[in-house]
């Protein structure tokens, strides 16, 4: 396994040197890192405006800013954590790494391609900050954009759509790209049932973010052609129906939260048989179950929408199909668990990440009931309820498994070891706090405070600063648990090349992994999870 | 991987025979809808561009003579599409 | 000179080449190409039947002449694409340049007929952001908004179609492209009768049906 002679793919020099290597480069491994740095500068930044927004919430009244900047602060926030975060998540950083890897491949079927989609994404996040800063101001309406107030609004709505357009063409040719990549470049006697479930939840991504992505591309061009050309599509004054707006921004933003947590299970459908040692659990269900939260999930958008004057009949489908699309997430979480049953555990820090991920997206996924039911919707809809709903299964989904993913591939990414104790230290401060910080928001939210409010009432204190006080407690998990990967230490031999004894063929390489990943394209004669 | 394509190929009078079906089509289009039939109208002129676009895949685009996939693939978006504008439109045709 | 260095940079692409992978790829564009546009077919339906009468009057304002003959135009120009692919397999660089380029012509003549309708439009005073057409009642303003934008963004796609077949003309003249590595041709193609697909639906939408 040791490649004395050949280069590590982070070591290598080709035609350009240091900078401008990697800028330049099409091998998907440094592809993937790139996206993790940026992304991990954009995911501090919207925590700090998070951070920023608890603050102004402990307690009713004005505490640092003014209502206008508030609404700023929540649209930028939303703006940067779903498209620059969790969107392009876990596919673009770890499906970008090891998807290649894990197919037996030497890289993408469209290398320079994928480049191109990283600086789009760059592009596209240049953009989105650049309308926080030109002209009238920073949008307020919301990451959502809804009409007819994103057409009135004097703030730099054009500028945040184009960004959001541009951040979309990356999401697809990556999509793109991924699909291919399955279809084409699969080792040597690797059948479709023989690629690991994370590459199976990157097909079904990859089916979401073509299918998708273009309903917001085109819905955000109108929004800006309305208010650049005076040409109507929303504006009820002209005819144009704001509901209709919502419909399309949902059959879009919808199926985006399978782009966001698809991945993130298949990440989680990796760790856990590794660290059981048993091969993962009803491995046929787990592809079906993903291409079905793929397929149904893209029916069920009108549940964002059922207090804006739906007929009533469809919200009972919508409602219904909600419902439906629960079922394959719950079955993924019983071959989860059956995995586990009577396997050989290891109580090592991505074990514990994925123990986390489930608890936290367990806790969101039965909120998620309620809103899903139009009787109880109806009450919670635009409340904390929500807001607590979709950060336990988003940021406690995609984000977990984002971490989880760090901390599982962090010895094949750079061939350091981190301290598994301090690890595990911040995960457990980390959990605490994000459980402190999201779960008052179900009770205030039930209690009728509203969302996107700068304001409340005083007899919502007491939930709001105890929400606070956990924020504290989870950046204080998150600086540790970040801190601690930065001062990981060089390794080599086993303890990095399959410090977990991971079974598919990403751990088969060196650590870092030559640049073309293999010296010879392997010839699989099995499974994904056989282990000896 | 090969680069051998598919060893089916057209014609230049295969092409020319598609068009002119197409063409035909395209005028029974219009003297359709010229004729006050009301809703069939709708109906039947999306029809005819059904037909015209379905020619236009199988023939023009080669979907008949390539790898069945990507013949799948095209009915499979097609449909994830028609349900998109039908479900939508049933919000509306509701209220 | 020049020739050498052409073709050691090609066999260098060519070792890595993957004709299958670059279709795929083309038809999985297609397909987002299909959902960009049927965004705007969703628009469409809503409003149609919001406002059947109001669209009904508005079609008339459009000529179905005008529209027939870009019909024409479109489809006569996929048959000319598909023939010459059918050229460069057979080995007829001639046939297939011939082909690529009067497809080309006709996407031009496809948009110069486009300059002249909205031309007139424009004349009258009906152009996006005119006064006039702010005062138009909702039916009217919707289906003249839709009418600019989805035969603008239509046109935007003619624009980058004729595009990718000069580049590909061009390629025939160097040999780059022939008859056994032909997948720059096919897939542009494939993109040209997309956007024949498209006005196959645009045109009874708008012109023809009431």
């Amino acid at each position: 396994m040791e490649n004395n002679h050949l280069p590590n793919y982070l070591e290598y020099r080709g035609k350009y040197k240091g900078l401008l290597g990697w800028l330049t480069t099409t091998d998907h491994k440094r592809i993937g890192l790139m996206y993790m740095y940026a992304m991990m500068t954009f995911f501090l930044a919207g925590a700090v405006i998070g951070l920023l927004m608890r603050l102004e919430l402990i307690a009713p009244g004005k505490q640092l800013v003014e209502a206008q900047t508030y609404n700023a602060f929540f649209t930028l926030h939303g703006l940067t954590m779903i498209f620059l975060f969790v969107i392009p998540g876990v596919g673009a950083v770890f499906g970008n790494f090891a998807l290649p890897i894990m197919l037996g491949a030497k890289d993408v079927s469209f290398p320079r391609l994928n480049l191109f989609s990283w600086y789009l994404y760059i592009l596209g996040a240049i953009i989105v900050l650049t309308s926080q800063f030109m002209g009238d101001g920073p949008p307020d309406t919301g990451w959502t954009f809804y009409a007819p107030y994103s057409l009135k609004t004097q703030t730099n709505v054009v500028a945040a759509v184009l960004g959001a357009f541009v951040l979309g063409f990356s999401s697809i040719l990556t999509g793109l790209n991924f699909i291919t990549t399955m279809h084409r470049l699969r080792a040597p006697g690797m059948g479709w049932r023989r690629m690991p479930i994370f590459a199976w939840t990157l097909y079904a991504t990859g089916w979401i973010q073509l299918l998708a992505t273009p309903i917001i591309g085109i819905t955000l061009s109108m929004i800006a052609a309305e208010r650049l050309l005076g040409i109507g599509f929303f504006d009820p004054a002209i005819g144009g129906d704001p509901v209709l707006y919502q419909h399309l921004f949902w059959i879009y933003s919808h199926p985006a939260v399978y782009i966001m947590i698809l991945p993130a299970m298949g990440v989680i459908s990796e760790i856990i048989p590794t660290f059981s040692r048993k091969p993962l659990f009803g491995y046929d269900a787990l592809i079906i179950s993903s291409m079905a939260i793929a397929f149904v999930g893209y029916f069920v958008w009108g549940h964002h929408m059922f207090t804006s004057g739906m007929a009533t009949s469809s919200r009972w489908i919508f409602s219904f199909l909600t419902f439906l699309v629960a079922l394959p997430s719950a079955v993924k979480v019983f071959n989860w668990t059956a995995t586990l049953y009577k396997g050989s555990i290891h109580l090592k820090t991505p074990f514990w990440w994925a123990m986390g991920f489930i608890f936290v997206f367990m806790i969101g996924g039965f909120s998620g009931l309620v809103v899903g039911s139009v009787a109880t919707d109806i009450h919670v809809h635009d409340t904390y309820f929500v807001v607590g709903h979709f950060h336990y299964i988003v940021f406690g989904g995609t984000g977990f498994a984002f971490f989880a993913a760090m901390h599982y591939w962090w010895p094949k990414i750079f061939g350091k070891i981190y301290n598994q104790r301090i690890a595990n230290i911040g995960l457990l401060i980390f959990f605490i706090g994000f459980n402190i910080l999201y779960f008052p928001m179900f009770v205030v939210g039930l209690l009728g405070m509203p969302r996107r409010y700068y304001d409340y009432l005083p007899q919502f204190t007491s939930e709001n600063v105890i929400s606070t006080v956990g924020s504290w407690i989870m950046i204080t998990g998150l600086i540790i648990i970040l801190v601690n990967l930065f001062r990981s230490k060089k390794a080599t031999g086993k303890e990095v090349d399959n410090p977990w004894n991971g079974p598919t063929l990403e751990w088969t390489t060196q650590s870092p992994p030559i640049v073309e990943n293999f010296e010879e394209i392997p010839v699989v004669t099995h499974g994904p999870y056989e282990f000896k | 991987m090969s680069n051998d394509n598919s060893s089916h190929i057209s014609g230049y009078k295969d092409h020319l025979f598609v068009l002119a079906i197409l063409i035909t089509f395209t005028v029974i289009t219009v003297a359709i809808t010229s004729v006050e039939l009301n809703a069939f109208n709708t109906v039947a002129a999306l029809l005819i561009a059904t037909c015209k676009a379905a020619i236009v895949l199988l023939y023009f685009m080669h979907l008949k003579f390539d790898n069945k996939i990507y013949l799948l693939m095209t009915i499979f978006v097609i449909v994830i599409l028609g349900a998109v504008i039908g479900v939508t439109l049933f919000d509306y045709l509701d209220q | 000179m020049e020739t050498a260095i052409n073709a050691h940079q090609e066999t260098h692409h060519d070792l890595h080449r993957d004709d299958h992978a670059s279709k795929l790829g083309m038809w999985l564009f297609i397909f987002t190409e299909i959902l960009l546009f049927g965004g705007l077919f969703v628009v469409y339906s809503v409003y149609r039947t919001k406002h059947h009468v109001a669209f009904h009057l508005a079609h008339e304002e459009l000529s179905i002449a005008m529209g027939l003959i870009n019909t024409i135009i479109l489809l006569v120009s996929s048959a000319t694409v598909a023939m010459s692919i059918t050229a460069i397999q057979r080995g007829n660089k001639k046939h297939a340049m011939y082909f690529v380029a009067a497809t080309i012509l006709l996407a031009l003549v496809f948009l110069i007929n486009k300059y002249f309708e909205w031309g007139a439009k424009f004349e009258h005073g009906m152009y996006p952001g005119s006064d006039l057409m702010q005062m138009l009642s909702n039916g009217d303003m919707l289906f003249f908004s839709l009418y600019f934008f989805m035969t603008g963004l239509h046109g935007l796609h003619i624009v980058v179609g004729m595009t990718l077949l000069i580049i590909t003309l061009v390629k025939i003249k160097k040999d780059l492209v022939r008859s056994d590595k032909y997948a720059l041709l096919e897939n542009s193609g494939l993109y040209w009768h997309l956007v024949d697909l498209i006005w196959i639906f645009l045109f009874p939408l708008f012109y023809l049906i009431h």
